[in-house]
């Protein structure tokens, strides 16, 4: 499968360029709750993206046949569609990875809620292909996941000393004063290393249009 | 059991803020926390439709949706387990919910209407509304404790709100680092404004 110009664009120009996290402000909500550690942000990347690719392929391809959705039960239908589609998520994680499914708690159901996946349906699937609606998915997704595992690995590097778990901050360290920065575990640090992590890219890779 | 509901609505307010301490309702509360005026229109939505669709959902799941909850109409439904139906019924919930408050509002109480307009619809995506009805869920919440976490959970999220809006306010006179003017600031005057609500932490009554 070859992609076009265009297509290349819309995959890979909101990976940094137009992060859904940072620049359009969308998502925000899991993105802070679930990055206490990386086995988290990864899942719950995974979980956001799967939801994000099929919903805007099934909404593209609603809105693309026939006479597409009426405008005016728009909301629904794409709540409908997402819904469904988190439900068969939140029923696989629980199956599978039972105790993960415990951490995140009601992150899973919040899916629902979460803008990116709305703003993506609103934005682009309802008015492009379904081929491109995939492409925009997986790109938003994959942006969503850079920001939350970016996040997640300072959050449990500074806060708990592990990564994925395993130690990487050494013993020699702690025996000569070093502590975890309790505050990273907590909410706090969350808003902190997003705002950072904001003003890194933006330092970084200045917008194109502004 | 009056204490414990004080201490419940005491925790979900200043403790468990919905907004600073469980991420819930992010992208409203930055995208309408520029100005108080609106932010308070904004806040007293949410508390309103908060107070009242935690009671609605939490009979819903009791009754209908819970493991066994169909046992009540006919022996013989009582194996049947419905609560994986919870997302969608109850985002079904409060879509419906929002268009009916709109309409009686509409009718009854014009003037409300008339400041809440156009944020009413957009609390139907707003995430502390659903969230907190999960969590209520997977708090196993009694009835009345429903309603008091709903109310609690909406005047802390106004709190918040409120707060913001007025720190944004007079953070225009500030000359802000370039990259971290707009959403970057916010987030950090929103991790500062958490670590001040964890001072409250360890209040029981």
């Amino acid at each position: 499968m070859s992609l076009s110009k265009k297509e290349m664009e819309v995959l890979v120009d909101p990976l940094i360029f137009n992060n859904p996290i940072s620049i359009q402000a969308l998502g925000v909500c899991s993105a802070l709750a679930v990055t206490v550690q990386l086995k988290q942000a990864i899942v719950m990347s995974l979980s956001v993206t799967v939801v994000l690719v099929f919903s805007s392929f099934f909404l593209s391809m609603m809105a693309n046949t026939g006479k597409g959705i009426p405008n005016k039960i728009r909301m629904i239908v794409e709540l409908c569609v997402i819904a469904s589609l988190v439900i068969l998520v939140d029923q696989v994680l629980k199956a599978f990875q039972y105790d993960l499914y415990k951490q995140l708690s009601v992150f899973v159901g919040l899916i629902i809620t979460n803008c990116i996946i709305m703003g993506r349906a609103e934005a682009f699937a309802l008015g492009n292909t379904p081929k491109a609606s995939i492409l925009d998915g997986i790109g938003n997704g994959g942006g969503y996941a850079i920001v939350l595992c970016t996040v997640a690995g300072f959050r449990e590097v500074l806060g708990s000393g592990k990564l994925l778990g395993f130690k990487v901050v050494p013993e020699a360290l702690y025996n000569v004063g070093y502590e975890n920065c309790g505050l990273m575990v907590l909410a706090p640090g969350a808003f902190v290393l997003i705002g950072l992590f904001i003003w890194a890219q933006n330092t970084l890779f200045p917008a194109k249009t502004k | 059991m009056s204490t414990e509901l004080i201490s419940l609505a005491v925790s979900s307010i200043f403790v468990n803020n919905i907004l600073l301490a469980n991420f819930l309702g992010m992208c409203s509360f930055l995208a309408v926390s520029k100005k108080v005026e609106t932010a308070m229109g904004l806040g007293i939505a949410v508390v309103f439709v908060l107070s009242i669709i935690c009671p609605v959902n939490w009979l819903i799941y009791t009754y209908l949706l819970a493991p066994g909850a169909l046992g009540r109409f006919s022996p013989s439904l009582a194996h049947i387990d419905l609560s994986f139906l919870k997302f969608i019924s109850f985002i079904a919930v409060i879509a419906a919910m929002i268009q009916i408050i709109e309409m009686f509002m509409d009718k009854f109480m014009p003037a409300l209407y008339a400041a809440l307009g156009i944020f009413l619809p957009l609390i139907a995506v707003n995430c502390a509304i659903l969230g907190a009805a999960l969590f209520m869920i997977e708090r196993d919440y009694t009835l009345i404790e429903s309603v008091v976490f709903g109310t609690s959970s909406g005047i802390g999220w106004w709190l918040a709100i409120i707060a913001m809006a007025a720190i944004r306010q007079k953070l225009m006179y500030s000359n802000v680092p370039k990259g971290l003017r707009g959403l970057g600031i916010t987030f950090i005057i929103t991790g500062l404004m958490a670590i001040g609500f964890m001072g409250f932490a360890g209040i029981s009554l």
